[in-house]
């Protein structure tokens, strides 16, 4: 018995290294590689030509994919809360086909949605990307595309846990209106699965690469893949506030959903 | 003429159910995703039979057997299944490390909450973190070659290859496996040991005549959703490897952006190849998913 355990902790050990050393690498560089030939001392200055520096571009770029991850998860919401709440309470024979349409994007990867996207919306009748905001636009309707899988799951099985169908009668008997349903009544009863799939998209979005990068948009992605190619140490120290950045969102979804199931998400900035 | 008696013939069909006037609540979802992602996703399935003046074809399909394109397809194969299956096998062992390996506590929760971070932690800032672990000047390479004095660089290692995408790839592999292997482990009912206890069964007998069999489906799945996850994967190659490395989403970057092939048609061929990948592999999930629910009532 004494030996199995042994091997696990290997097993644990390998894992746990795999997990820490980039991150402990990444960290090291941040810090100007005091460790390397010649190394000067330990410095925070690419933090700070990171998140300081007048022509660094950080927080813009960061606060437009907040902006636009933000826009995204309400689309989301706004069109996937009712939608499955319709399914449940009037059109079950409905499911199959919603449930089809959610796990698509799982079989079209987001090199292959923005090569459609493009094609689709370059050119009249819906010329989307001939301006800024229609590409933005479409930047976020991509993004509410990817959310449908784990946003579609996360909002379902809020809606199971709950009795909608008594909901709806008191709200109705009460001369409620069906927006007036949704948003005082469903949504404040699905807000734990809300908050955490939100949470999941807020971090797929901002980390986004390929989709923002074909339309040409001043993401966080595109920010940080230049910024890999062009600096020393600074993508370094960026990485790793996109790391802490990550960390933030996961923790707050354990900490909404404690008890619920964990959420997994497969799509997404790879 | 036939139109006329299909016409004719619709309402004596039996057994054809009313139109229901509640499926309109459904309009709005159908029509977002209509358009922003089965007429997209329509578009390219038609471009992909036309020619450049718009003629039917099928040219594009059989240039996707030319030598650079197959290669692509092959590259992305080999690198998915070798992350599904290295990913998989260890992420299922860390997982049965944390759960019923014995130790202590508190790790179990570390470790999943560090599967949460690092199965999301991808794309361009997990590719810069890896060219500054295992990259020509990197931490482990700095460190292999000073403290052993092994330089992997000059064993023919190198972090922009086919492997060297394998190890960024299982950065976040192995770790989506102990997400969705942990409950299923945990799932594992004690009357069923016990039963197993009971009759005589040793551990190992346990394991290879009920739990392996009862896991088994889900194992399989979540590979195919590791493997998927690889196979569309475009941002961590392009970062690590400056889009050169010939896997199938790089191919198709480059013919999006038009400075290799500018052949659209192609273009639209290979993202068909994707799709129909794609679809299989989700195909052969949903199968393993039913069989897995057997169990998990």
């Amino acid at each position: 018995m004494r030996l199995t355990r042994a091997w696990w902790w290997i097993v644990f050990l390998i894992g746990f290294l795999y997990f820490f050393v980039p991150l402990l690498g990444t960290f090291i560089f941040s810090l100007g590689n005091p460790l390397g030939a010649g190394g000067a001392p330990p410095s925070l200055e690419f933090y700070g030509n990171v998140l300081g520096a007048s022509d660094s571009g950080f927080w813009s770029h960061l606060a437009y994919s907040f902006v636009i991850g933000t826009i995204t998860i309400i689309v989301s919401i706004g069109l996937l809360l009712p939608t499955a709440f319709w399914v449940r309470l009037r059109v079950p024979r409905a499911r199959p086909f919603v449930e089809f349409i959610t796990l698509l994007p799982f079989v079209v990867p987001p090199i292959v949605l923005v090569f459609g996207l493009i094609s689709t919306f370059s050119h009249p009748p819906l010329p989307f990307t001939y301006t800024d905001i229609g590409s933005s636009a479409l930047l976020t309707f991509a993004y509410v595309v990817l959310s449908f899988p784990y946003m579609y799951r996360a909002i379902d099985t809020g809606l199971q846990s709950i009795d909608i169908r008594s909901l709806t009668e008191a709200a109705q008997s009460l001369g409620a209106s069906w927006p007036r349903i949704i948003v005082q009544v469903i949504l404040p009863n699905v807000r734990v699965a809300l908050l955490s799939g939100a949470f999941l998209t807020l971090a797929i979005v901002v980390g986004e690469f390929t989709i923002a990068t074909f339309l040409a948009r001043p993401a966080f992605g595109p920010y940080l893949s230049l910024l890999g190619q062009t600096k020393a140490y600074e993508p370094a120290a960026a990485s790793i506030i996109s790391f802490a950045l990550t960390w933030m969102a996961m923790i707050l979804i354990a900490f909404i959903g404690r008890g619920s199931r964990t959420r997994v998400a497969v799509t997404g900035a790879r | 003429m036939t139109a006329t008696t299909a016409q004719g013939a619709l309402p004596a069909r039996p057994g054809r159910r009313r139109f229901s006037w509640t499926w309109l609540g459904l309009v709005p979802f159908f029509a977002f995703a209509g358009l922003f992602l089965i007429i997209p996703t329509f578009y390219l399935v038609v471009g992909s039979f036309q020619d450049k003046a718009g003629q039917l074809t099928l040219q594009n399909y059989v240039d996707l057997g030319s030598p650079q394109i197959s290669n692509a397809f092959f590259s992305s194969l080999e690198i998915s299944i070798v992350t599904a299956v290295l990913g998989g096998a260890f992420g299922f062992l860390l997982a049965y490390a944390i759960i019923g390996g014995g130790l202590p506590g508190p790790l179990r929760a570390g470790v999943l909450t560090f599967s949460g971070v690092a199965s999301n932690f991808a794309g361009v800032p997990l590719a810069i973190a890896f060219v500054f672990t295992l990259g020509r000047v990197g931490l482990v390479t700095a460190l292999l070659k000073t403290v052993f004095g092994i330089n992997i660089y000059a064993e023919g290692f190198t972090l922009y290859s086919k492997i060297g995408l394998e190890l960024v790839y299982l950065y976040f592999q192995f770790p989506l496996m102990v997400l969705i292997m942990a409950p299923a482990i945990d799932g594992l009912k004690r009357e069923w040991r016990e039963a197993a206890e009971n009759m005589g069964g040793s551990s190992a007998q346990y394991w290879r005549y009920v739990a392996l069999p009862i896991l088994t489906p889900t194992i399989l799945g979540t590979m195919i959703l590791l493997f998927g996850n690889a196979f569309g994967a475009q941002a961590t190659a392009y970062q690590l490897t400056g889009g050169t490395l010939p896997i199938v989403t790089l191919v198709l970057s480059a013919q999006l952006r038009g400075d290799v092939l500018n052949n659209v048609g192609l273009g639209y061929a290979i993202a068909m190849g994707m799709v129909v990948i794609m679809g299989l592999s989700i195909i052969l999930y949903l199968w393993l998913q039913r069989r897995a629910a057997r169990w998990q009532r």
